[in-house]
């Protein structure tokens, strides 16, 4: 693994800078909220000696004297300018964890062929060219590496500003220079825990044998050696989940008063929750799903249906969401009504990688992928390799027209707007998609699924 | 000139409905939109993170078409050439100019016959920013109807 950090050099002050000339010369600080003290400072202002979180009314009279640029902190302007800098990291490399609002780690590992130095020293010059902050990059084979090494990039200039802790000898080089306490996660009390067992250097607290150092700073303190030994014990971290809710609902065309078509139509609207789960590696551990009459039909009873049919546990398979949501359309149906609109509902969606398990009745989460993976490439709907991440389908503009689709829904259905079915070239053989609806599916589709019926007339 | 400094963080989507012209109410037919023209993407701004908005004051390049209280879009990956407009810090002031390079040497110019020639200062002291892309200028009075 090859990890990069590259952070904003006095970040918050470094913005200012963009857009305000004057300041390009002179010593910049920002305040905190209320202006109550000194959060960030260029290395001008570093060496007058204002200190990180020195109250600002210490230093007021120095500001004046030395005609330090003072700013009040404006997080709009910071979070935009983050975001922008995120933007230029992700053209280089589709892994980036955005750790702080300055700083992100991005996986260069498959860049192994080509010289990180000079791709470190492309990425900072179009930050500076593109967002105007300069910045500094450490490269390392774990993420306590690369953090050291952006460190001693900021302290030492003539490193121009990347150092590259992957280049063994630079490695040996820098270990046995940097002192113990500016490695990341050692704080003053373990600094000063580790100096008492004769520790000086980074390069001595990776020589230490991991055993004691557990026991002196816990299991933190031992990730720690073996993250400077090159072993990743920590992992690029992805955004939690954002949505917590999801709905597809539709009127109809025309009336509907068939059960047939009402089913084909939840089907259609469960694939398509599916869908935009797995666009964001989401699942739900029930379904929602209503469907009711028109208020405007006036002559007519009125009848609205609502269900949740609750699944064993989290998924975003179509197959389940599928079969969940005809089950509990069967359960509230009504004959003899003109339905105008029906839709399925979820909430509570949780990250699916990691979520709790089911004691009985877990789902086989491999099934739908292996099973698309061996159909989707004979269909010519994008090779196994493009989509094998979000599992089965992906999102319907990178993969063109819904070419594949669950046989529950109709192939051109009647109750969609006549223009948009029309849209859905090319028609389909569903036949091996149909003969995956097996086993582990189908029986608790029938017994473990607890229904909460909730019918309004 | 004042820096509008953040750029909206919403993407400006005009959706292209065929079969009706809606505004307002979130269409339940938005699973069915043909194509979007994005204004942001494909017309106004070609490479967001480096795309910033200034509010123009004053008059000094009218004849080029950058009227007082417009909006400019300023690139700031591309590369200055001869006839554009850029934003430039000068003097620790910044200002809107048209830079002009004849027989390799860089100037800038004023867009504004009412006006002297604009001194030119040593390009040493001058720091062009940006490239300027586009000028969004209103066509209708803001203000009650009358």
């Amino acid at each position: 693994m090859t990890l990069a950090l590259i952070d904003g050099n006095a970040f918050y002050c470094s913005c200012e800078r963009v857009f305000d000339p004057k300041v390009r010369t002179r010593p910049v600080i920002v305040l905190s909220n209320n202006d109550g003290c000194a959060v960030a400072r260029t290395s001008e202002a570093k060496a007058l000696g204002i200190k990180m979180g020195q109250p600002y009314f210490m230093i007021r009279g120095l500001c004046r004297r030395e005609g330090v640029a003072v700013f009040s902190s404006n997080y709009t302007l910071y979070g935009d300018m983050s975001a922008r800098m995120n933007a230029v990291y992700r053209q280089f490399s589709p892994e980036v964890e955005t750790y702080s609002i300055d700083e992100s780690f991005l996986d260069l590992s498959g860049f192994g062929h080509r010289d990180l130095v000079v791709l470190a020293r492309d990425l900072r010059e179009t930050v500076r060219r593109w967002v105007g902050i300069p910045t500094c990059v450490g490269l390392g084979r774990t993420k306590t590496l690369a953090k050291l090494a952006n460190w001693i990039a900021k302290q030492v200039p003539e490193l121009g500003g990347v150092c590259d802790l992957t280049d063994p000898l630079a490695y040996e080089h820098w270990l046995v220079r940097v002192p113990v306490e500016e490695v990341w996660g050692i704080g003053p009390a373990s600094a000063r825990k580790l100096q008492a067992m004769g520790v000086e250097s980074a390069a001595d607290l990776r020589d230490l044998d991991p055993r004691p150092v557990r026991q002196a700073l816990t299991v933190v303190g031992e990730r720690i050696v073996y993250e400077l030994r090159g072993v990743p014990c920590l992992a690029l971290e992805h955004l939690p989940a954002e949505r917590k809710g999801c709905a597809v609902t539709r009127m109809f065309s025309r009336r509907v008063e068939d059960q047939a078509t009402v089913l084909e139509a939840v089907a259609a609207y469960a694939t398509r929750l599916g869908e935009k789960l797995r666009c964001e590696r989401l699942g739900t551990d029930h379904v929602h799903v209503f469907f009711h009459t028109s208020g405007h039909d006036r002559d007519r009873p009125q009848h609205a249906a609502a269900v949740t049919v609750r699944l064993p546990e989290a998924t975003s398979d179509t197959l389940a969401l599928v079969a969940a949501a005809k089950h509990g359309a069967r359960q509230v149906w009504r004959e003899g009504h003109a339905y105008a609109k029906a839709g399925v509902i979820t909430t509570d969606l949780v990250l699916l990688e990691g979520s709790q398990r089911a004691l009985i009745g877990a789902m086989d989460r491999e099934r739908p992928v292996g099973s698309w993976q061996r159909w989707m490439p004979a269909t010519g709907a994008g090779g196994a390799d493009r989509w094998c991440p979000p599992p089965l389908v992906s999102r319907r503009s990178e993969r063109g027209p819904r070419s594949s689709r669950c046989a529950a829904r109709a192939i051109r259905p009647a109750w969609m707007s006549c223009r948009s079915s029309g849209q859905r070239q090319p028609v389909f053989e569903m036949g091996r998609y149909c003969s995956c609806r097996g086993s582990n599916l189908s029986w608790w589709s029938k017994s473990i699924m607890w229904c909460s019926l909730s019918t309004q007339t | 000139m004042q820096a509008l400094r953040v750029v909206s963080g919403d993407e400006v989507y005009i959706p292209l409905i065929l079969h009706a012209l809606c505004a307002g109410f979130p269409s339940p037919a938005d699973d069915y939109i043909e194509g979007e023209i994005d204004l942001n993407r494909r017309h106004l701004i070609a490479n967001r993170p480096a795309t910033f908005l200034f509010r123009v004051a004053g008059d000094c390049m009218r004849d080029a078409g950058i009227f007082d209280g417009d909006l400019l879009i300023v690139d700031r990956s591309l590369t200055p050439k001869h006839g554009d407009v850029v934003v430039v810090f000068v003097d620790g002031e910044r200002s809107v100019k048209r830079l002009l390079v004849e027989d390799g040497e860089p100037k800038l110019v004023f867009e504004n016959r009412d006006w002297p020639a604009y001194p030119v200062p040593h390009m040493a002291d001058i720091e062009i920013w940006g490239v300027a892309t586009c000028a969004l200028h209103a066509l209708r009075q803001k203000g009650p109807s009358r």
